[in-house]
């Protein structure tokens, strides 16, 4: 029997244009569009001060809005809602120490540090690191791995 | 200047696209640029290559020509290629494609490489989409740095363990030592891990489960030593110590605990003490107390610890925040029927949730009221959903309107009450109720034979006032035309009588006879009581002549029948009119005490046979009023010539479609000349018919048709089916099992039933197919059938 927590995580802009997307399970490019615009349509009808968690299908979704961007996962029924906001909280404040007062403009400019970081905080659908700065910490050293083009091209050929 | 400029540039350039028509132009010109540079040699634009590529697959754009390159780049020796290659299959590939095996391999050298951060990507793209045969292959892999390597490591190999559990259950034992082990660590990260993964191997093997229970002790130390810790900065959330870690603690605590004495016993102080200490003044604190409190629930412990819990909860429900009011009624619904009493004492503040702005919390709480009602409280409970339903959300109506009639059902104090709060709902939210309202209403209404004056003065009141909902309408023509007499006598103890003339009741059915507004089955009924009233008033007759003459000839079929057959009885068979049309004997329900519409709106169980008859209600009253019907027309108990050949004159006709309408009632079913078929499954482009072909006293055959209307094939489509005890069921073979899409072709299955004691036929389909390579699998329970062609 799969248990497994979270099935994907989404970021929406306000105007329903997806920032980010992570599929935990194996879905097909035409079911995650599918997933992706009913979310869309679900999320961004909600009046502000409603209740962040709704049910879908057979799963929960808790979603959060931070500024112009909701945050919005499924979940499998086991799963505590209310630790998923503090996930989504978190994973935020990840980004902000990052990118140091994130908006969504960051998100979309640099989106793949975006999934960087989250896979420093989440994998296979699960909790990887509950540190706050563990995950800056290894973001920050596994940048000084990544060499510039001119190093690059300063390297001799072998 | 930098490369990933040109990410960006891209990007700027395709957001400062006006139209969607500009974007798309911009978005293939860089797709072309792309492909060049991909088959060209390495000069390190690679990896920003593939960057944009993934940039334009999140805009919704076709990026699967990228698939190989990211192949590429993982096998680069370089770390920002391999980083954006592991990017780009998390992104591009799953376990479906061909070309995720290719990359194996490189996952393979890269979990033993140097660099921790490189085995680190090879981790987390194993454990985001590994297939089965990758986690077999690298499982030992994954073993190895569980066992020996940094904290860093430990962690992500532990969730990749737990991928690789959840793909390839055998594996769970392959792991076990090393999770066990990991316990004793003392980084937060490792040891979530190890939880999530001890927590995945219990919950698939029982002995594993057996095993870890040891290990109890050891989790409640951990756990207190979380509780009672200092302020951890890196760790603190609102006061709460690593509110992640203490969650699935309690989480694996529950799982060890369930059913077990002894591991509920240890682990008892703690919670208690967890239950007690945590502040829950902050959504952390309150997710760890929400954890605490499933746990409780689930596990044995001590009656003061759950009345604890139950407390919590309480508390929870008049928290401000709509959240945490939300998931206390979650919770309470889960446990409403093992500590009803202490749920009970909530009851005032659920009820008031109903009157909470957010749709969320009013579905709750909706749910928990129902579950609450009991025979002490209905009448103010009822007061309560009465008032709720006339403000409720349109989703929700149906819903509530059903619990509303279940709980009647079972606990009404009387029956004019009962009969009072049916009216109600039928008023306020008649639209919305399910189609055996209508007979099952008539039915209670028979039953009240004191009351009969009453209901008919309410309902006659609420005709005349409005005549938009039919099934309010339809109860009311019915009781007008049965006790049309007690109407006229102008005299009603329950109630003030009406004074009205024969002629302002035959208004009354008129206008619905004749209003665009009443459906087809409604006319009917009107034309009906319009009959029966030919018995019950004196002076009147001949306009009911007339009436039914006119409509010999109205173009609905249906009408123009029962029309012609009360033309006849007015004109061939005057002398049995009286008989004919004689007060309906009280009509019997043949499942008591039964919840109504549970098998419809329910959740769809395993398909078991045997406890069909048991579990699964049958609208048997609407069958029976049929029969009775049916007699009367023919004639009942009475010794009549003319009764087989009035059957005879219209031979189907007459008994299926007197049959068929109110059949049609209950579910809409359009009586087509052409072989009758409802649809009874609609899904995901997949559509079952049935159609029955034969009909006799003692059983039928149906066919089953399944079409498809998307554009992939259907395959691997099977059709199970179930029927009561005492029904004998044959599926022949079926015409294939591959639904051509678009339509173009379709599958049939033709079911024999054979029902030698005439039980109320019911069936209950599984349909499995495999649609856009997902298997799919649904049941769905058929009541009625549609009658034989004539």
């Amino acid at each position: 029997m799969p248990i497994r927590q979270m099935h994907f995580l989404l970021l929406l802009s306000r105007q329903g244009k997806l920032r980010l997307q992570k599929w935990f399970t194996p879905v097909t490019e035409r079911e995650k569009k599918k997933v992706t615009r009913e979310m869309t349509l679900m999320v961004l009808a909600r009046p502000p001060h409603s209740c962040n968690f709704l049910l879908w299908r057979d799963l929960k979704i808790v979603y959060k809005r931070y500024a112009s961007l909701y945050f919005c996962c499924g979940l499998e029924d086991q799963d505590n809602e209310l630790l998923t906001l503090e996930v989504l909280q978190r994973y935020v404040e990840l980004l902000d120490k990052y990118f140091g007062n994130v908006c969504e403009l960051d998100i979309i400019f640099n989106f793949e540090k975006a999934y960087f970081i989250l896979d420093e905080f989440l994998v296979g659908g699960e909790l990887l690191e509950t540190s706050k700065t563990a995950v800056g910490i290894a973001m920050e050293e596994a940048e000084t791995l990544q060499e510039t083009m001119e190093e690059y091209m300063s390297k001799p050929t072998y | 200047m930098s490369p990933s400029v040109r990410l960006q540039e891209m990007i700027r350039v395709i957001r400062g696209a006006r139209t969607q028509g500009e974007e798309r132009g911009v978005i293939q010109r860089e797709c072309a640029a792309i492909r060049a540079q991909f088959r060209q040699a390495d000069n390190g634009t690679r990896s920003h290559n593939l960057a944009k590529l993934l940039y334009v697959h999140m805009l919704g754009y076709p990026a699967h020509f990228g698939q190989m390159e990211c192949v590429r780049l993982i096998a680069s020796p370089r770390y920002n290629e391999k980083r954006v290659g592991y990017l780009g299959a998390m992104m591009l590939l799953d376990e479906k494609q061909d070309a995720s095996l290719l990359i194996t391999n490189s996952i393979k050298n890269d979990l033993s490489h140097s660099s921790q951060y490189v085995q680190s990507l090879a981790l987390c793209t194993l454990a985001c989409m590994g297939s089965a045969e990758m986690c077999r292959d690298l499982a030992p892999e994954i073993d190895r740095l569980l066992r020996a390597s940094n904290s860093y490591i430990k962690k992500k190999a532990a969730l990749c363990a737990v991928h690789m559990v959840r793909k390839v259950p055998e594996l769970g034992e392959l792991f076990t030592p090393a999770a066990r082990s990991l316990l004793s660590e003392k980084n937060h990260g490792v040891l979530h891990g190890a939880v999530v993964l001890i927590t995945e191997l219990c919950e698939r093997n029982p002995d594993t489960l057996e095993q870890f229970r040891k290990a109890v002790p050891e989790l409640v130390l951990m756990m207190k030593g979380l509780v009672m810790s200092g302020y951890s900065p890196e760790h603190n959330v609102a006061g709460i110590s690593d509110p992640f870690l203490q969650v699935r603690i309690l989480r694996l605590l529950r799982i060890l605990g369930r059913n077990n004495d002894t591991a509920s016993d240890a682990m008892n102080d703690l919670l208690a003490q967890v239950a007690t200490n945590t502040d829950s003044s902050k959504t952390a604190g309150s997710a760890v107390l929400y954890e605490t409190v499933l746990t409780v629930m689930d596990i044995k412990s001590e009656s003061g610890l759950r009345v604890l819990a139950v407390n919590i909860l309480g508390r929870f429900l008049l928290n401000n925040d709509r959240n945490i009011r939300y998931i206390s009624m979650t919770s309470l619904q889960k446990i409403v029927q093992t500590d009803h009493n202490a749920v009970q004492r909530h009851r005032g503040t659920i009820v008031d949730c109903l009157k909470d702005q957010d749709a969320s919390v009013k579905r709750r709480a909706l749910e928990l009221s129902l579950a609450l009602v009991s025979a002490v409280n209905i009448r103010s409970l009822m007061k309560e959903l009465l008032l709720f339903l006339s403000s409720c959300p349109p989703e929700l109506r149906a819903h509530t309107t059903s619990g509303i009639f279940n709980a009647a059902e079972r606990y009404a104090p009387s029956q004019r009450w009962h009969i009072d709060t049916i009216l109600h709902v039928l008023t306020t939210a008649g639209g919305d109720v399910r189609d055996e309202t209508v007979p099952n209403l008539i039915q209670l209404i028979t039953t009240a034979t004191e009351l009969h004056c009453y209901t008919v003065h309410k309902l006659y009141r609420a005709l005349i006032t409005d005549i938009s909902v039919q099934s309010l309408v339809q109860v009311a023509c019915w009781c007008i035309g049965e006790y049309g007499d007690l109407l006229l006598r102008g005299e009603c103890e329950e109630t003030e009588p009406v004074q009205v003339t024969e002629d302002d009741v035959l208004d009354a059915l008129e206008t619905v006879l004749q209003s665009h507004m009443s459906s087809p089955a409604t006319r009917g009924f009107a034309l009906t009581a319009t009959m029966k009233l030919s018995t019950r008033i004196t002076h009147n007759v001949d306009r009911i002549r007339s009436i039914v003459s006119i409509y010999g000839s109205c173009i609905d079929v249906e009408l123009q029948q029962r029309a012609v057959e009360y033309n006849a009885l007015f004109k061939k068979y005057d002398h049995m009119r009286a008989a004919v049309l004689e007060r309906m004997p009280v009509i019997d329900k043949s499942s008591p005490g039964h919840t109504n519409g549970e098998s419809a709106g329910g959740t769809i169980k395993e398909l078991e046979p045997t406890k069909l008859t048991q579990e699964i209600v049958f609208p048997q009253e609407p069958s029976n009023q049929v029969c009775d019907l049916l007699d009367l027309l023919g004639g009942s108990g009475e010794p009549f010539q003319p009764s087989p050949s009035l059957s005879s004159t219209a031979p189907g006709p007459a008994s299926s479609t007197a049959g068929g309408d109110l059949l049609d009632l209950l579910g809409g079913l359009d009586v087509t000349p052409a072989p009758p078929s409802v649809t009874v499954y609609e899904k995901n482009g997949v559509t079952l018919k049935l159609q029955t072909d034969t009909q006799t006293d003692t059983g039928m055959t149906v066919t089953l048709t399944a079409t498809n209307s998307t554009d992939g094939d259907i395959t691997g489509l099977t059709l199970q089916a179930a029927v009561p005890k005492s029904v004998q069921l044959q599926m022949k073979a079926p015409s294939g099992d591959v639904i051509p899409a678009h339509g173009l072709g379709q599958v049939t299955q033709t079911v024999l039933l054979n029902n030698p004691n005439k039980v109320s036929l019911k069936i209950r389909v599984r349909v499995c197919y495999t649609s856009q390579s997902s298997v799919c699998q649904d049941t769905v329970q058929i009541d009625s059938f549609p009658s034989t062609a004539w």
